[in-house]
């Protein structure tokens, strides 16, 4: 961006033709504040973030690396073992395909969500968000007594003649996966929604006139106007469920080991800080090296600031 | 005919949505002696027994006590760096922005091991100045981007003319940016809070034997057994957030209507 064009041209003529080198615009003239202020303002959340959030993550990566000798051997040793991949290719299909549910059940929520006004709207505005505001530790407490031997779901089951025995349905990855899909869905409804609504109604009027039926419509304008929130929702979605630790943690067992779990299971069991680093290392590329590559889609804003 | 089946289907999910957590209340007000469902009968028993209990009560006031102080310190310094992001000069700002919103994609369990090895030298595992610094990092994106998206809806030229009538910035940010943005560092504030009240990876982490962050509390106890005590101490902090979410909503309605221009 030149100076010249940001800056002020009092006499109606861009200041350039006077021939006289244009003054640097003044930030004060478009409101902005110092460079010292600025740094000031900004200064006290960086010393925290260093300290509280960027120097014990490095610490971990650090540990990984020179513990217990210098070089790559924790990270060899994850990914020569079978046992470690199956932990990280199960945690890649979990979170797959729990996105994949989460769009499935998530799409035709938004899409009624952004159709109905009124009373109704506040009732499906509150099943949506509701489960967001409840904390996933609660909620997985919640599929644990639907789940249980001596739950909810196998006593309804009993009762209506359906089975004899109660079923074992926790600390499977069925389990784990329905409970998951159910924490993340709002995260893929909530940015679908707020592409829908930003689609003018008279799109889909030109396209009836046009003599287009409702299924032609969906497909030819609702679905491509809503990519960017469903682009937006499956990549929260996905990297989210790759970092799940509580929901895997309580209603899976040793068969349905996440990435996460099996890092609290190093640090804290076994005490191999070194080791549950280098499992971090490559949970941290994963999360991190998704969330770079499809910056431009990832609008953390449309969920957290949904207007 | 297709709509019917459509809208039959929403509904099955809406349900799927809703209708685990709306399950705890019944078993919080259940009369049995154990978890049973559908309860025996309704009592408050459980809400007794979690008031009874000093290791709910303790850890629910030390988690309270966090999160409050939480609250304060992301609201203040997300704010100021909201005002530094929107309204500053600075190289870089595209990159500053994407590590201050970098807590929110970085996986809790990473960062909790990582602040354990770093905070357990310093003996700040179990203390409240280590939950709340780490709490402060994880809770600050959210009053950022609630605060910029405010400060960005306000047109400078409200601040310019203050200065301009020779008011000093101070002034200027007291009288004019304060009263047109609180709304949202009120909503900003209140998602604080709850970032902070309801976090477990970290939290569990770093509690202490004697100051234990209540979702610690929690978990340990669900691992344990599914006492319809837990569900009791669910309903309130349930009931607790949905109203302080309405307050966020209601004051974020109000920052709008004040910040549109």
């Amino acid at each position: 961006m030149s100076a010249v064009s940001d800056g002020p041209a009092l006499d109606g003529l861009p200041a350039q033709s006077t021939g006289v080198a244009a003054p640097r615009p003044s930030g004060l003239l478009r409101g902005q504040l110092p460079g010292g202020l600025t740094v000031l303002l900004i200064a006290p959340l960086l010393a925290l973030l260093a300290f509280a959030f960027f120097a014990p993550i490095l610490r971990i990566l650090a540990a990984s690396v020179l513990e217990p000798r210098p070089g790559l051997s924790n990270y060899a040793r994850l990914l020569s073992q079978p046992l470690y991949m199956d932990v990280i290719i199960r945690t890649l299909w979990i979170s797959g395909a729990c996105t994949a549910l989460a769009l499935l059940l998530g799409y035709p929520v938004a899409v009624l969500m952004a159709r109905t006004r009124g009373g109704w709207a506040t009732v499906i505005a509150a099943c949506v968000l509701v489960p967001l505001w409840t904390s996933t530790l609660v909620r997985s407490y919640a599929w644990i007594l639907l789940l249980d031997r001596n739950g909810i779901l196998n006593g309804l089951m009993s009762k209506a003649g359906l089975i004899s025995q109660p079923i074992d349905m926790l600390y499977g990855n069925a389990a784990v996966l329905m409970a998951m899909t159910h924490m993340l869905m709002p995260f893929v409804i909530l940015p679908i929604y707020s592409a829908l609504q930003s689609i003018a109604p008279e799109l889909g009027q030109a396209a009836t006139n046009l003599g287009a039926g409702p299924v032609r419509r969906f497909w030819s304008v609702t679905l491509p106007l809503s990519l960017p929130g469903v682009s937006a929702g499956c990549l929260l979605v996905f990297v989210m469920a790759l970092g799940f630790y509580v929901t895997p943690a309580l209603l899976g067992g040793p068969k349905t080991l996440m990435i996460a779990t099996l890092i609290s299971q190093q640090a804290t069991e076994l005490l191999n800080w070194p080791f549950a680093g280098a499992i971090s290392g490559v949970l941290l590329a994963l999360s991190l090296g998704i969330a770079v590559t499809f910056k431009r889609w990832l609008d953390l804003g449309r969920v957290v600031a949904h207007d | 005919m297709t709509d019917r089946l459509f809208r039959t289907l929403c509904v099955a999910i809406l349900v799927f949505l809703i209708a685990p957590t709306l399950l705890i209340v019944p078993v919080s007000f259940s009369a049995g002696s154990e978890f049973r469902f559908p309860p025996p009968g309704l009592s408050l028993q459980w809400y007794r027994t979690f008031l009874a209990d000093d290791d709910w009560v303790d850890a629910t006031l030390f988690s309270l006590g966090n999160a409050v102080l939480t609250a304060g310190l992301a609201t203040v310094v997300g704010a100021a760096a909201s005002l530094a992001l929107v309204r500053g000069r600075m190289p870089g700002k595209a990159l500053l922005e994407a590590l201050l919103l970098a807590p929110l994609i970085v996986p809790p369990i990473v960062l909790a091991i990582g602040v354990y090895l770093q905070f357990a030298p310093l003996g700040l595992i179990g203390s409240r100045l280590g939950f709340i610094l780490v709490h402060t990092a994880l809770a600050v994106p959210y009053v950022v981007l609630v605060v910029s998206a405010a400060l960005q809806r306000l047109p400078p030229s409200l601040e310019m003319a203050g200065l301009n009538l020779g008011a000093s910035r101070i002034r200027c940010f007291r009288e004019i940016t304060l009263p047109l943005v609180w709304p949202a560092m009120l909503a900003g504030s209140v998602f604080a809070f709850l970032a902070s009240f309801d976090e477990t990876v970290v939290s569990f982490f770093i509690s202490g034997i004697e100051h234990k962050a209540v979702t610690r509390k929690m978990f340990e106890d669900i691992e344990f057994s599914i006492s319809p005590v837990i569900a009791a101490a669910s309903t309130l902090f349930v009931a607790a957030s949905i109203a302080l979410m309405l307050l966020a909503g209601a004051a974020r309605a109000a920052a709008r209507k004040r910040t549109a221009a």
